[in-house]
C-alpha cells in the first residue's frame, strides 16, 4: 500500500531569490523600487542643493503679489494691480475657451470632411484628401503663425472702414467687421438683466457669474427635459400602436418658446461695433491670436478627426447597412439607426484624444501672444517672479488635470457603450 | 416538322457600350454629375480648384529669383507687369539666398560636409533596417556603430569619446555574458548595467584624457549653439525617434508586466508625459533640467531638449506598442509558455515581432508627430527652421517677408512627413501575412 505524500517542506534558501519563479519576481521588484527611489532621491537633493545656492527655496508666495501686466482677451475682469494668482485663472479660462471652441469647430469640419472624401464624387473626394494630407503633414506651430500672418497682412487696419467712400466695409449689415486687429463682433446685452452673481468676494479668485445666463441656461435645460418627455411619450405610443405621432413642433415649441419669452422680459438686445476714432468700439472684440489658434487648430485637428470619422464608417461592415434596408428602413433611418450607433464606439475613443491633443496644442497661443495658462503662468509670471521650479511644476498639474479629466470621461463614454459580451 | 426558319449558328460581335456610358464621358457621368446635388459639388469644387490656383500659380511663377532685397523683387515684379505686394508675386530671391541657412542654421561653412556626411550614413545605416530584402545583411554591423559615428560627426571632437561610449556597452555586454553563465541571468543584467554605468561615470573621462594625450585624433569640435535650421529639426527627430522606439518597447512591457510595482512606475510615468503638453516638457529642458543636475553641471541645451523630447516620444510610443502587445490573441503567450520559452526568449521570438508589425502605422505615425514637434523647439529660442524665419525678417533687406519662407518651410516638413507615411504604408503591405 503506498500512500502519496506531501512534498518535503523546503527550507528557504537565500538563492532562491534568484531561482525560484515565485520569489524571484519580488526581488525584481524589490530591485525596481529601490532604484526608483535612489534616482528620486539624488534629483531631489540636487534640486535642494541648487535651490539652496540660488537663495530661492520653494515658495509659492508670489502668487499675492501684483502681476502688474496686462491680459487683454479675458472673460473675466481683470487690471494689471490684481495677482499672479488672478492671472493664472484667467489664463486657464482663456485655455479652456480656445480649447472648447476649438473642439466644437474641429468636430464639424472634421465630420464633414470625412464623409465627403468617402464621397463618390471623384473631384470632391481628392480635394479632400489633398486637404487631409495638406493638414497632417505640416506642424501646427506652422499653421498657427502662417493664419496670424493671414490675418494681419491681408485684411484691411480699422481706418480703412473710415471716411466717404471707405476701402473696406462692415459684414453682415454693418454688424461685423474683420480687421487686422481682430474680428469685432455684435455683443449680447440685457436691458431688464438681473445683474451678477459674485462669487468669493474680493479674493484673488473671485468670479462673477451673470445671472442672466444662469437663467437662459436653466430655461434651455427645462426646455431640454419637456422634449425628451414629449419624445418619450412618442416612443411609448409608437410602440403600442405602430403609429408614431408627429412632435417635432412640440419638441421645438417648448424649447424655443420659453427661452424667447425669458429673452424679451430681460431685453435682450444686440450691441453692435461702430468705428469711433482709430478704432471699432462697442461689440465683443476676438483678438488676432484668440482667432489664429482657434482657426489654426481645428483646421489641424479637422483633418485627424476626419481620418477617424472616415476609418469608423468604414469598419462598419455593408452587410449591416444591407440588413437594415431588407428591413424596410429608409437610408437616413439605416445612418441613424444602425450605422452611426456602431461607428460611434469606433469613432469616439479616438475622437477623445483628439480633444486631448487640441488641449495641450493650444499651448502653443504663446507663439501668437494669447494670454492662455501657458502664457501668464508660465510665461511672464514665471519671468518676472523668476520662479521657474513653482511654475512650471504647476502649469504642468493644471494640464495634468485637464488631460485626466477628459480621460475620466472618455473612459466613462467606453464603459456605458461596451459591447456587452458574454 | 421544320417550323424554325433560321437558327442563329454564331454568336454576334460584342456591342461597344453607348458613348454616354463609357470612356470618359461615362466616367465624368458616373463620377462627377449623377444628380443634381452631385453636380453641385463637383460646380463648387471646380470654382474652388480654379480660385485657389489662378491666385498660387502666378504668385509662384513669380520671376524674382534673383532678387537681393524685398525692394528689388518688388521692382522686378513691376517690370514684369504683376503688381506687387502680398496679393500680386512673390519674392523668391530669399530663399536662393538663405535657404544654407534655413538648412544648416549657423554651422561653420567649411564644415557642411559633416551634417551632410551624417545624414547620407544614416541612409545606410537604415538601409538594412528598412529594406532587409535588398541590401546584404552584414550591413547591420554598420547599423549597430552608426548611433556613435552620428553625434560624433555633428559635434566632432576627439574620436574617443564615441568609442568610449561604445566601449561601455562591450564592457556591460561581456559582465552579462560572463556572470549569466556562471550565475543567474538576472545578476548578470545587474552586473552588465553596474558595470557599463561604472565605466561611464567614472573610467571612462579618465581613459578619453590619457588616450586623447597619447593620439590625439579627432574632428574640430562645434557649438550646439551653432546648429540650426533643418539638421536641427532633423537631428532632434532622429535621435528622439531612435531612442524613443527601445525605450518605448520596455515601457510598454513593464505596463504589461505582472510585476505590480514595476507596472505602477511605468503607468505613471507614461501617463504624466502624456498628460502635458510639450512646450512644458520643453520649459522644463530651458529652466530646470540644470536645476535637478548636480550642483556645477551644465550640460547644453540642445542635449536638455534631448533628453525632453525623448521621454516625451517615448511615453507615446509604449502606448502604441502596447496597444500592439494587447492586439495579440492569447494564445501566441500561452503557445510561447508551452513551448518552455523564458519571458524574454518569448518576447525576442514570438510577442515582439507580431506586436510590431501590428503597431506600424502608430509607431509611424508617433514618429511624423515627434518630427513635427520639433518645430516647437523655437519658443525656447532655438534656431529651427521658424526660429531662422524670424531672424530673417528681423534682416533689413528682407523685413516683410511672410508668406515664402512659411511655404518653403512648409514644403519640407510636408516631403520628409508625407514621404514617411508613404513608407509606412510599403511596410504594411510587404509584411503583411494574409491572415490577421
Amino acid at each position: 500500500m503506498t500512500t502519496l505524500s506531501d512534498p518535503p517542506k523546503e527550507q528557504f534558501r537565500l538563492s532562491m531569490l534568484l531561482y525560484d519563479t515565485r520569489y524571484r519576481s519580488g526581488t525584481i521588484q524589490v530591485i525596481a523600487l529601490i532604484g526608483f527611489m535612489l534616482l528620486a532621491a539624488w534629483l531631489i537633493n540636487n534640486t535642494a542643493q541648487n535651490l539652496a545656492e540660488l537663495g530661492k527655496p520653494i515658495d509659492f508666495g508670489f502668487f499675492g503679489e501684483p502681476a502688474s501686466y496686462d491680459i487683454n482677451q479675458r472673460l473675466l475682469e481683470y487690471d494689471s494691480r490684481d495677482t499672479h494668482l488672478r492671472a493664472a485663472l484667467i489664463g486657464l479660462l482663456n485655455t479652456l475657451v480656445v480649447a472648447v471652441l476649438g473642439c466644437a469647430t474641429a468636430t464639424l469640419l472634421g465630420v464633414v470632411i470625412g464623409v465627403l472624401r468617402l464621397s463618390h464624387n471623384w473631384i470632391v473626394a481628392r480635394l479632400m484628401t489633398v486637404y487631409v494630407e495638406m493638414f497632417r503633414n505640416v506642424p501646427v506651430l506652422l499653421w498657427i503663425v502662417f493664419i496670424m500672418a493671414i490675418l494681419i497682412e491681408t485684411l484691411p487696419a480699422p481706418r480703412a472702414f473710415r471716411g466717404e467712400t471707405p476701402e473696406a466695409s462692415m459684414l453682415l449689415g454693418d454688424s461685423v467687421a474683420l480687421t487686422n486687429r481682430g474680428f469685432y463682433i455684435p455683443e449680447p446685452l440685457f436691458s431688464r438683466g438681473l445683474g451678477d452673481i459674485h462669487l468669493f468676494g474680493e479674493a484673488s479668485l473671485r468670479f462673477d457669474v451673470s445671472g442672466n445666463l444662469i437663467l437662459l441656461l436653466a430655461v434651455l435645460i427645462g426646455g431640454v427635459w419637456v422634449s425628451n418627455i414629449i419624445k418619450r411619450r412618442a416612443d411609448r405610443i409608437q410602440e403600442s400602436t405602430g403609429v408614431r405621432p408627429t412632435t417635432w413642433y412640440l419638441r421645438l415649441g417648448v424649447i424655443l418658446v420659453p427661452l424667447a419669452i425669458v429673452l424679451a422680459v430681460l431685453g435682450f438686445h444686440f450691441g453692435y461695433p461702430a468705428l469711433k476714432g482709430f478704432n471699432f468700439q462697442g461689440g465683443t472684440h476676438l483678438r488676432n491670436s484668440l482667432i489664429a489658434l482657434w482657426l489654426a487648430l481645428s483646421l489641424y485637428t479637422a483633418a485627424f478627426i476626419a481620418e477617424i470619422v472616415r476609418a469608423g464608417i468604414m469598419a462598419i461592415s455593408k452587410g449591416q447597412t444591407e440588413a437594415a434596408s431588407a428591413l424596410g428602413l429608409r437610408s437616413n433611418r439605416v445612418m441613424s439607426l444602425v450605422i452611426l450607433p456602431q461607428a460611434l464606439r469606433i469613432i469616439v475613443p479616438p475622437l477623445i484624444s483628439q480633444y486631448l491633443n487640441l488641449t495641450k496644442n493650444s499651448s502653443l497661443a504663446i507663439a501668437v501672444g494669447y494670454m492662455d495658462i501657458t502664457g501668464t503662468l508660465g510665461g511672464i509670471t514665471m519671468n518676472q517672479t523668476g520662479r521657474e521650479l513653482e511654475c512650471v511644476l504647476l502649469l504642468m498639474l493644471v494640464y495634468l488635470a485637464i488631460s485626466l479629466s477628459i480621460s475620466a470621461v472618455m473612459n466613462w463614454y467606453n464603459e456605458s457603450v461596451k459591447l456587452r459580451e458574454r | 416538322m421544320t417550323d424554325v426558319s433560321f437558327v442563329r449558328t454564331e454568336m454576334l460581335p460584342e456591342q461597344a457600350p453607348p458613348p454616354t456610358a463609357a470612356g470618359a464621358i461615362g466616367w465624368a457621368r458616373q463620377n462627377l454629375f449623377s444628380g443634381w446635388f452631385n453636380t453641385l459639388l463637383t460646380l463648387a469644387s471646380l470654382a474652388v480648384v480654379y480660385y485657389v490656383l489662378a491666385a498660387i500659380v502666378p504668385w509662384i511663377l513669380s520671376p524674382t529669383f534673383s532678387g537681393t532685397s524685398l525692394s528689388q523683387c518688388r521692382e522686378m515684379l513691376a517690370a514684369a507687369g504683376q503688381e506687387a505686394g502680398h496679393g500680386g508675386g512673390a519674392c523668391w530671391g530669399v530663399i536662393r539666398e538663405r535657404w544654407i541657412q534655413l538648412m544648416f542654421g549657423f554651422y561653420p561653412n567649411h564644415l557642411y560636409w559633416r551634417p551632410i556626411a551624417a545624414f547620407v550614413l544614416l541612409a545606410v545605416a537604415l538601409a538594412p533596417i528598412l529594406f532587409s530584402d535588398k541590401v546584404p545583411a552584414k550591413l547591420i554591423w554598420f547599423s549597430a556603430a552608426y548611433p556613435f559615428i552620428f553625434p560624433w560627426l555633428l559635434w566632432g571632437g576627439t574620436v574617443w569619446g564615441p568609442l568610449s561610449a561604445a566601449g561601455g556597452f562591450v564592457i556591460g555586454f561581456l559582465v552579462y555574458r560572463f556572470v549569466s553563465q556562471s550565475m543567474s541571468e538576472l545578476l548578470g543584467l545587474i552586473g552588465g548595467v553596474l558595470a557599463a554605468l561604472i565605466w561611464w561615470l567614472l573610467l571612462s573621462g579618465i581613459a578619453v584624457s590619457a588616450l586623447d594625450s597619447i593620439l590625439p585624433l579627432g574632428l574640430e569640435p562645434v557649438e550646439s549653439r551653432k546648429f540650426g535650421g533643418f539638421m536641427l529639426s532633423i537631428t532632434i527627430g532622429i535621435v528622439a525617434i531612435a531612442c524613443s522606439l527601445p525605450l518605448g518597447i520596455v515601457m510598454a512591457l513593464g505596463r504589461q508586466s505582472d510585476l505590480m510595482i514595476v507596472k505602477y512606475l511605468c503607468v505613471g510615468f507614461i501617463e504624466f508625459i502624456r498628460g502635458v503638453p510639450l512646450i512644458t516638457l520643453l520649459f522644463v529642458a530651458s529652466t530646470l533640467l540644470n536645476i535637478f543636475m548636480p550642483p556645477g553641471t551644465n550640460f547644453d541645451i540642445i542635449l536638455r531638449v534631448l533628453i525632453m523630447v525623448t521621454l516625451f516620444a517615448t511615453a507615446y510610443m509604449a502606448e502604441v506598442i502596447r496597444g500592439g502587445l494587447a492586439a495579440l490573441p492569447k494564445g501566441q503567450y500561452e503557445g510561447a509558455d508551452s513551448l518552455g520559452l523564458t519571458y524574454w526568449q518569448a518576447q525576442r521570438l514570438i510577442i515582439m515581432p507580431q506586436a510590431l508589425k501590428i503597431s506600424i502605422p502608430g509607431i509611424v505615425s508617433t514618429f511624423i508627430g515627434v518630427f513635427k514637434d520639433t518645430t516647437l523647439v523655437s519658443i525656447i529660442g532655438l534656431l529651427d527652421p521658424l526660429g531662422l524665419s524670424n531672424a530673417i525678417r528681423a534682416d533689413a533687406n528682407w523685413n516683410g517677408i511672410v508668406w515664402e519662407l512659411y511655404g518653403f518651410i512648409a514644403l519640407l516638413f510636408f516631403v520628409f512627413c508625407f514621404g514617411m507615411s508613404r513608407y509606412s504604408m510599403y511596410l504594411e503591405r510587404k509584411l503583411q501575412t494574409g491572415h490577421r
